[in-house]
């Protein structure tokens, strides 16, 4: 890639079940501190599950947080506060020079349900089926909110790639930037799938739904206990520029795009397959002319499913061998699964490791899987390295959609 | 059911619909769209909310008589008092 022009952060904001600054974000991941709440599932009673405590209002109107969607108010929250990161002089920049690009796991299940919950009460009468539906559930709805909000004019939509959804927003993103499309981006994964009891019941019919008497001990990757996933909401969205752009507004820099890879298990809808994984981090090191040793941590997609942690964990074996720096870690032990924002979410919370060279651990393992055990995994507890340039962020999802990520510290060869 | 009553209803229906508008000067004579912010989307927030609320039916023929709250009050008080409101 190195013809193309070179894509850095600028800005980022996010808002995850235990935290809404990267700085909350980050201090909880360092403290050991998971924040999963229980909530009432309609039809399924109660369930762990990430709740995110943002202030909407913050940047929209009650009227915008009526008519809109609770992606859509997340979507905004990250966006603004990202635009507040980026030291973007916003009424000076083009409007329609700007992008959002958000990954979504999926769209429109919560307005749907509540709907037919809505005309239930009604004898089902469609004539009580709200006007504000299509709005709502239109595929495009969180990226068509920000642009409402901000005045944007340029180009918006989601990309849904599933799970591995939050690095394709910012892939997507990152090929606009380097088409020449836009000239800033905001880009990203949101979710709102805990107001959806069907993706609940479909986790839990499936016996992948995490379940524990502590909630925030619910999501455990790599433990040999695990029992499923733990649904959260959350958002991350970043701000992207071409590297000369940054450079000539005296932005400061967060980090680099260096590589990337999506590929496609073609095998089957929900099981992974590593040796698709195996390639396509093999491929995102090749595009960002990395060997492997050259990974200072790896973020891992694990979600505390049976399967799918030892199918990760045999793709990272697969390609980390004789890799004695590169620290391997997991976020989902701490907020549980943000589903479109989990990719991003998790590669912030791992940003600062550029700065201080902490890397935070996968938490709640009381018992480590023996068929999860990696060189370099961090368990329990953070701890301190030499130096940290350069993070791989896996994001997988159903269908056999595979990302990896590769971004590095700024300014480092 | 007084028209004073069923303007407080619309009023009570816009203050759910639009929480951000300042209700307490709202001029009954004056179309609300001029006075308030308020869209299509809004107005047919309104005419659902009467159905469900109320059992008011509002054909789309009829949207205009929304206009203002002395036009709805004029206009819904003889659905209001069918329905022995």
């Amino acid at each position: 890639m190195s013809s193309k022009p070179r894509i850095v952060i600028t800005g980022l904001g996010l808002t995850a079940p235990n935290g809404n600054s990267l700085g909350e974000f980050r201090a909880n991941l360092l403290a050991g501190k998971a924040r999963i709440a229980v909530i009432d599932v309609r039809h399924m009673g109660k369930h762990p599950a990430g709740v995110c405590d943002f202030d909407a209002t913050k940047w929209q109107k009650r009227k915008e947080i009526r008519n809109g969607t609770r992606v859509g108010s997340i979507s905004i929250f990250c966006a603004r506060e990202a635009l507040g990161d980026s030291g973007l002089d916003w009424d000076k920049v083009e409007k329609s020079r700007v992008g959002v690009y958000l990954g979504i796991t999926e769209h429109g299940n919560v307005e749907t349900e509540n709907e037919i919950h809505n005309i239930s009460q009604f004898g089902n009468d469609t004539k009580y089926w709200t006007h504000h539906h299509n709005p709502r559930t239109v595929a495009n709805n969180p990226a068509g909110e920000v642009t409402m909000n901000m005045g944007i004019t340029g180009p918006h939509y989601t990309i849904g790639a599933a799970c591995a959804a939050g690095n394709a927003g910012l892939i997507q993103a990152a090929q606009m930037l380097q088409l020449g499309e836009v000239d800033i981006a905001f880009a990203g994964g949101v979710s709102e799938s805990i107001h959806t009891f069907g993706i609940f019941a479909g986790f839990k019919n499936q016996g992948a739904l995490g379940a524990h008497e502590d909630p925030t001990k619910a999501s455990r990757p790599f433990d040999k206990n695990r029992n499923g996933i733990v649904i959260s909401e959350g958002g991350a969205i970043y701000v992207l520029e071409r590297l000369d752009d940054a450079l000539a507004r005296g932005a400061r820099i967060i980090a680099e795009i260096a590589g990337w890879c999506i590929n496609s298990d073609a095998t089957d809808a929900v099981l992974p397959n590593p040796e698709r994984q195996t390639e396509c981090v093999r491929m995102a090191l090749q595009r960002a002319g990395m060997k492997p040793q050259d990974i200072h941590i790896v973020s891992t997609h694990a979600t505390a499913t049976a399967l799918g942690d030892i199918q990760e964990c045999t793709a990272l074996r697969n390609v980390f061998t004789d890799c004695p720096d590169t620290k391997i870690n997991n976020t989902k032990s701490f907020i549980g699964h943000c589903m479109g924002a989990a990719g991003a979410l998790e590669l912030a919370g791992n940003l600062p490791s550029f700065e201080d060279n902490w890397v935070h651990p996968t938490i709640n393992i009381d018992e480590l899987d023996p068929e999860c055990a990696m060189p370099g995994l961090v368990i329990n507890q953070p701890i301190k390295v030499a130096r940290v340039d350069t993070i791989l962020n896996n994001s997988f999802g159903m269908l056999g959609i595979n990302s990896a990520l590769i971004v590095k510290k700024y300014g480092v060869a | 059911m007084t028209k004073d009553d069923i303007k407080q209803v619309v009023l009570d229906i816009i203050a759910d619909i639009a929480p951000d508008e300042d209700l307490t000067a709202v001029k009954p004579e004056v179309r609300l769209r001029d006075q308030l912010s308020l869209d299509s989307m809004d107005f047919l927030d309104i005419v659902m909310e009467l159905r469900k609320k109320h059992g008011i039916e509002v054909p789309e023929a009829d949207y205009v008589q929304l206009a203002s709250l002395d036009s709805c009050a004029n206009y819904l008080l003889p659905k209001f008092e069918a329905k022995g409101k």
